[in-house]
């Protein structure tokens, strides 16, 4: 059902909003739940009445907040869609038959697409159609099912990397249906064979609409060596305005990681559907190059990947003689460089010094043996995959190198000397070549006449002979033997690489002859014929985004079907590898041509845009949910529940009163912030931590009868957990049961400490003179004590001097008794601190010691219980309460250098000062 | 065996309940000097007061011979006179006292014990003779009757709203009322008609929580005293608002002209002040009370 631009899936639900009025006349009469309330003063609200009872009605708006929120759920149940979907004429009862090109060049639109898809079948669903999605790529019977399933096929769908693939029309074993269908066509905009035929096909079921990007599609032919440089042709399909396009060029970088190693801009004219450039760049990159790719386009025409055609082999020639300045011409390498030098890197040195630089080819001319160690090297590297290339000649001839036992580097033992054949002193004439025989590497290539060979070295009969002949002369003797190592190969031309021997090096078929055995490169290796019947297996192959993929276990591909460039279902373009080289299989191949479609007139040619249709269910649904929040917070407010009563009694009353001292912080007795409170370190042991408080609590009381300073009750406090940061003084009882601090709680102490906390540790038991092994307890705690300082900050200690400002900060004290009267140990002063003359005191510390450590146990001997009556005896008699008392002070003293620092120490300056004032 | 150990169990709490009080109070009261005490003449105590000349009619053995030595004349010490005076203290147990409207404030009979006690810590240490009224503890002085008061003033009386006690009104004492005077003021009316009979003096206390003096509430509200006992339903209690507050004026004023017509002094304060400056306030009310 469909009211203005908004359609229902579920119309009928909409009936409910007639029972809207039946839910005002209930909610109308129920006014709020009274909230229940403690209050004596009730007794003065006795008998006063109310102004009005409009509370006792639900108020209008409330009213009208609910049945919003009802009808918004009712609206929004019912499935309600802005702008459905409603396709032309009639079309709501046709089936619907959505065709796919579905190529690389699809790539491009492909969200687009995807969401257009999308839309024409949730559109399918809303009228019940029937649906069926054909590719063209990869043709499959299409099945008219409903349109939900296909949508979840879509999901998993990617463009294919291949072109149009259907270029019979009678492929088309469509449609035995009688009704009409509706079809739509995803085009790709590409001209492709057979698209016409396909297009009268189609319209013989109904009306066909086509969907087609306006934008040209640009793609990337295989790259082509030029002028030193890599030219690089684009394409795209028809001639626009002027168009600038970025290529990068991928290749792995020193480290062996994929990486851009260049990037050129190319611009098609305007007007023209070709651009070239041409990226210079040096030829060891050039060797790394994997693929090239068109910035921003996201499909399979834009890569380029590259093979081995890019790249020029490194030949190291390392010659058997050296120091021969002047003879050019004679040096059996001259031939070998005119022959390479166009396609190949030569490198000329000692084989030590070329090996390092791991080339594709080296070439030993008329070398004999090798040192042991350059031996070693050269085979591992040939077993590595290297080309080792010999040449016979005099020197090799007259040695004994390969001749009773085959040298690995050799591919035949040698019989000694050689032969000579048609010279001036032998009967024969010179020898011609033989054709080549089928598994040689040379097969097919044309021997001119006027090749003959002079002199030989000849290999001894073996079984393997046979097998490792590639070329022989018309006497059937070797010409050419290979044998491979590992995954390398060693090559003997029985002749010389100069001319001496034989005319090969000088004519064209030495070239060909190299070039087929890969020394350089040229497309001699992908000649139809050779391929034919090799098996190439693919390494990785591109996707119809463009993106390379591992080519796990596609099977292989025969090497004529690979040369034909014939992507499709049954060749994924990629990369190939073969018999010793590697072949780039590209979608778009040198003499690809993009063009345009055209269709006929007749068609409605699109573009993928769509009015996207709405689906406003969700948020009804949430609008309803809002408007019950409102509904909550407003019934909440007509029964005075909005703000806690709580919070607002507090807030008057703190406004109104001023000394409310009841602030509270997290986690912290209340009195912690706004008073001073002394701390004692919670030991877990619980009679210790008695003794604490109540010590702390009657230093607390002493220091409020005898100072300024009025503490609140002390606190015990957990180092882990609590903050200490509000306490001036932590008193810290030693006790072995208590477990270590972590280390949050190291660093909470450290930083206490700096920021001028302190710390008055108490072992509890004094070391007694002359009686040092004072037992268990005093080590454990001694122990304890070392593992804590081990942690903590603490700075140097020494025992109280006599002029510490704790001495007179405000009792004149010289000891600091509790129930023992040990030493006590505070920060060490300054050791450059002297004493002035005149003044009482030395200039010591500036601020206040972060620790006092000593084994007095003075909370036992501060402690009193609520009566007053001490808890723990100190000494004897007078003596003992004198004790008593001056521990006492020396609590009192301690907090007032907590709380005052060195305020006394700087009494120093008092004659100073009232010198300044002329007294 | 369960019955002894919870006994025991409510033995222990209890009293482990009374020192948190007693230390409360006593530091409340630590924190006060005390000025003078004495009658400020001449009478029998143990502080000197004066020498004067002796006159004709007094004791030979009453001259203080050293004084005299020292002049011509004979001169007679003269101690200053220390009368210990009776101080009844009434504190409202009834159930409204048991409120406070947040989780932080004290509730108004917590504040009422300790400025109770510490006023009886105070009174005692300045050696007047403290007793609770309607607790059937006559004016004493001592250390023991101040652990007695402080056991009396944890019992709580069953009414909602508790009145001052007519009876056991000492002739010429004074007396304290502490209460948050919600209830009838007839009580009250009536005791003070008796005290001014028996020629009392005293002070009278209101102590209020915020709430009660804000009536900061909202929206359709019922009502309930602690007890339970009174209700009043309302719809807008916002409404309320002005008209409570009238009334509470009012009935401060009534208690205001009641004391002033007894010759009474009369003080309200809340439950979040400062329990210090409430000491402060009463303690000079009653010192000032003394020496009218």
């Amino acid at each position: 059902m469909i009211i203005g631009p908004v359609g229902f899936a579920a119309p009928l639900l909409l009936l409910a909003l007639a029972a809207l009025p039946l839910l005002w006349f209930l909610l109308r009469a129920v006014p709020p739940a009274p909230m229940r309330r403690r209050f004596p003063a009730v007794t003065l609200l006795l008998g006063l009445r109310d102004k009005d009872n409009v509370a006792d009605r639900t108020p209008w708006w409330l009213l009208l907040i609910r049945i919003l929120a009802v009808a918004a759920v009712i609206v929004g149940l019912a499935g309600p869609v802005l702008n459905p979907r409603q396709d032309g004429q009639g079309g709501a009862s046709k089936p619907l038959l959505i065709v796919l090109d579905d190529t690389w060049a699809s790539a491009r639109d492909w969200s687009a697409q995807n969401l257009l898809i999308n839309d024409l079948l949730a559109a399918a669903i809303r009228d019940s159609r029937k649906a069926a999605v054909a590719s063209l790529s990869k043709f499959e019977d299409p099945v008219f099912q409903t349109a939900g399933e296909w949508q979840s096929w879509l999901a998993g769908r990617s463009p294919r990397p291949w072109h149009f693939a259907m270029n019979q029309v009678d492929d088309l074993p469509i449609l035995s249906q009688d009704k009409e269908i509706e079809i739509r066509w995803m085009s790709d905009g590409l001209a492709h064979a057979g698209r016409v035929g396909l297009l009268d096909r189609f319209e013989e079921y109904g009306d066909v609409e086509i969907h087609e990007s306006p934008l040209p599609v640009i793609a990337l032919a295989p790259a082509k060596i030029a002028d030193g440089g890599v030219e690089i042709h684009a394409l795209r399909s028809y001639g626009g305005s002027l168009l600038e396009i970025e290529v990068e060029a991928y290749g792995l970088d020193p480290a062996g990681l994929p990486a851009i190693l260049a990037k050129v801009v190319m611009e098609f004219a305007s007007g023209e559907t070709e651009a070239t450039a041409v990226l210079s760049i040096p030829s060891e990159l050039r060797a790394r190059l994997t693929r090239l790719e068109i910035v921003g386009q996201s499909h399979a025409g834009a890569v380029s990947l590259i093979d081995d055609s890019l790249k020029r082999r490194e030949v190291a020639l390392v010659s058997g003689l050296e120091n021969r300045e002047g003879l050019e011409l004679l040096s059996p390498l001259h031939y070998l460089e005119q022959a390479l030098e166009p396609s190949a890197d030569i490198i000329n040195g000692s084989l030590e010094d070329v090996l390092p630089a791991n080339p594709d080819v080296v070439v030993l001319a008329d070398k004999a043996d090798l040192p042991d160690s350059e031996r070693e090297s050269l085979l591992e590297w040939v077993d590595s995959g290297g080309l080792l290339l010999r040449f016979a000649g005099p020197k090799l001839a007259a040695s004994d190198f390969s001749r009773f036992e085959e040298d690995p580097l050799m591919p035949v033992k040698l019989r000694a000397g050689g032969r000579s054949v048609g010279g001036a002193m032998s009967w024969g004439q010179p020898r011609s070549l033989s054709p080549f025989s089928e598994e040689s590497p040379f097969f097919g290539l044309s021997i001119p006449d006027d090749v003959t060979v002079t002199a030989q070295v000849l290999a001894q009969p073996g079984p393997e002979l046979s097998r490792r002949v590639i070329a022989r002369l018309a006497d059937g003797t070797p010409l050419a033997t290979r044998k491979r190592i590992g995954s390398g190969q060693v090559v003997l031309f029985h002749v010389t690489a100069s001319a001496e021997w034989s005319s090969l090096p000088l004519s064209g078929l030495f070239v060909q002859m190299l070039e087929r055995l890969a020394v350089s490169t040229g497309d001699a290796l992908l000649a139809p014929e050779l391929l034919a019947g090799t098996v190439w297996k693919p390494i990785s192959v591109l996707d119809g985004f463009g993106r390379l993929r591992n080519a796990e276990n596609l099977p292989g591909v025969d090497g004529g079907t690979l040369l034909e460039n014939r992507t499709g279902p049954d060749l994924s373009p990629g990369m190939y590898e073969g018999p010793d080289q590697r072949f780039a299989l590209n979608v778009i191949s040198s003499d690809t041509e993009l063009a345009p479609m055209t269709w006929p007139d007749r068609v409605t040619v699109r573009g993928f845009e769509r009015s996207p249709s709405t689906p406003l269910g969700g948020w009804l649904l949430a609008g309803a949910l809002l408007l019950l929040l409102a509904d909550i917070a407003a019934t909440l407010a007509l029964s005075g529940r909005l703000f806690p009563l709580r919070a607002t009694v507090a807030a008057v009353a703190m406004a109104l009163f001023v000394p409310a001292n009841e602030m509270r912080a997290q986690d912290m007795p209340a009195n912690a912030i706004t008073d001073l409170v002394l701390a004692h370190v919670l030991t877990g042991d619980e009679e210790l931590d008695n003794i604490a408080y109540y010590g702390l609590l009657s230093l607390g009381q002493t220091l409020h009868y005898r100072t300024s300073v009025e503490p609140d009750n002390p606190v015990g406090i957990n180092i882990e957990t609590d903050d200490l940061n509000v306490y001036p003084m932590l008193y810290w009882p030693i006790s072995e049961h208590q477990p270590l601090p972590s280390e949050e709680a190291y660093s909470k102490l450290n930083h206490y400490m700096r920021t001028g906390g302190l710390i008055l540790f108490d072992t509890r038991i004094a070391p007694q003179p002359g009686y040092t092994s004072h037992g268990s307890a005093f080590h454990r705690r001694g122990n304890l004590m070392d593992t804590l300082g081990e942690n903590l900050d603490i700075p140097k200690l020494q025992e109280i001097p006599d002029d510490h400002v704790i001495t007179r900060s405000f009792y004149l004290l010289q000891d600091f008794p509790g129930r023992n009267n040990g030493p006590v140990w505070v920060e060490a002063g300054p050791e450059n601190a002297e004493r002035i003359e005149g003044m009482p005191f030395r200039n010591l510390n500036d601020n206040v010691t972060p620790v006092v450590v000593g084994g007095n146990d003075w909370a036992a001997a501060w402690a009193m219980d609520p009566y007053g009556n001490p808890m723990y005896p100190v000494g004897r008699g007078q003596t003992g309460e004198r004790q008593r008392e001056i521990a006492l002070r020396f609590g009192v003293n301690l907090v007032m250098h907590v709380l005052t620092g060195n305020y006394k120490s700087d009494q120093v300056h008092v004659p100073a000062l009232l010198e300044r004032l002329g007294q | 065996m369960n019955a002894g150990a919870t006994l025991r169990g409510r033995a222990e709490a209890e009293a482990s309940r009374l020192p948190p009080l007693f230390i409360r109070a006593d530091q409340l009261s630590g924190t006060f000097l005390l000025g003078e005490h004495g009658r400020r003449r001449a009478g029998i105590g143990d502080d000197f007061w004066q020498y004067r000349p002796a006159a004709p009619g007094d004791e030979h053995r009453n001259i203080d011979w050293r004084r005299s030595a020292r002049s011509d004349m004979q001169y007679v010490r003269q101690l200053e006179l220390k009368i210990a005076r009776n101080i009844l203290i009434w504190m409202d147990g009834g159930s409204s006292m048991r409120f406070s409207s947040h989780m932080t404030f004290p509730e108004k009979i917590d504040r009422a014990r300790l400025l109770s006690l510490a006023v009886a810590i105070l009174l005692n240490r300045a050696g007047e003779r403290v007793g609770l009224m309607g607790m059937d503890l006559p004016p004493k002085c001592g250390e023991t009757q101040l652990a007695r008061i402080s056991v009396a003033l944890e019992q709580m009386e069953e009414t909602e709203y508790g009145g001052p006690p007519v009876e056991h009104m000492p002739a010429n004492g004074s007396a304290l009322f502490i209460s948050d005077f919600l209830g009838s003021t007839e009580s009250v009316r009536d005791a003070l008609a008796t005290a001014a009979a028996k020629g009392v003096w005293g002070v009278m206390l209101q102590l209020l929580d915020p709430a009660e003096e804000a009536f900061p509430y909202r929206g359709r509200t019922l009502f309930e005293s602690v007890g339970g006992s009174y209700a009043h339903e309302t719809a807008n209690a916002y409404d309320l608002q002005n008209r409570y507050l009238e009334r509470l004026a009012e009935r401060k004023a009534e208690l205001k002209s009641l004391c002033a017509a007894a010759g009474w002094q009369y003080g309200c304060f809340h439950t979040t002040q400062n329990a210090r400056s409430m000491l402060l306030w009463l303690y000079r009310a009653i010192e000032g009370a003394h020496r009218e």
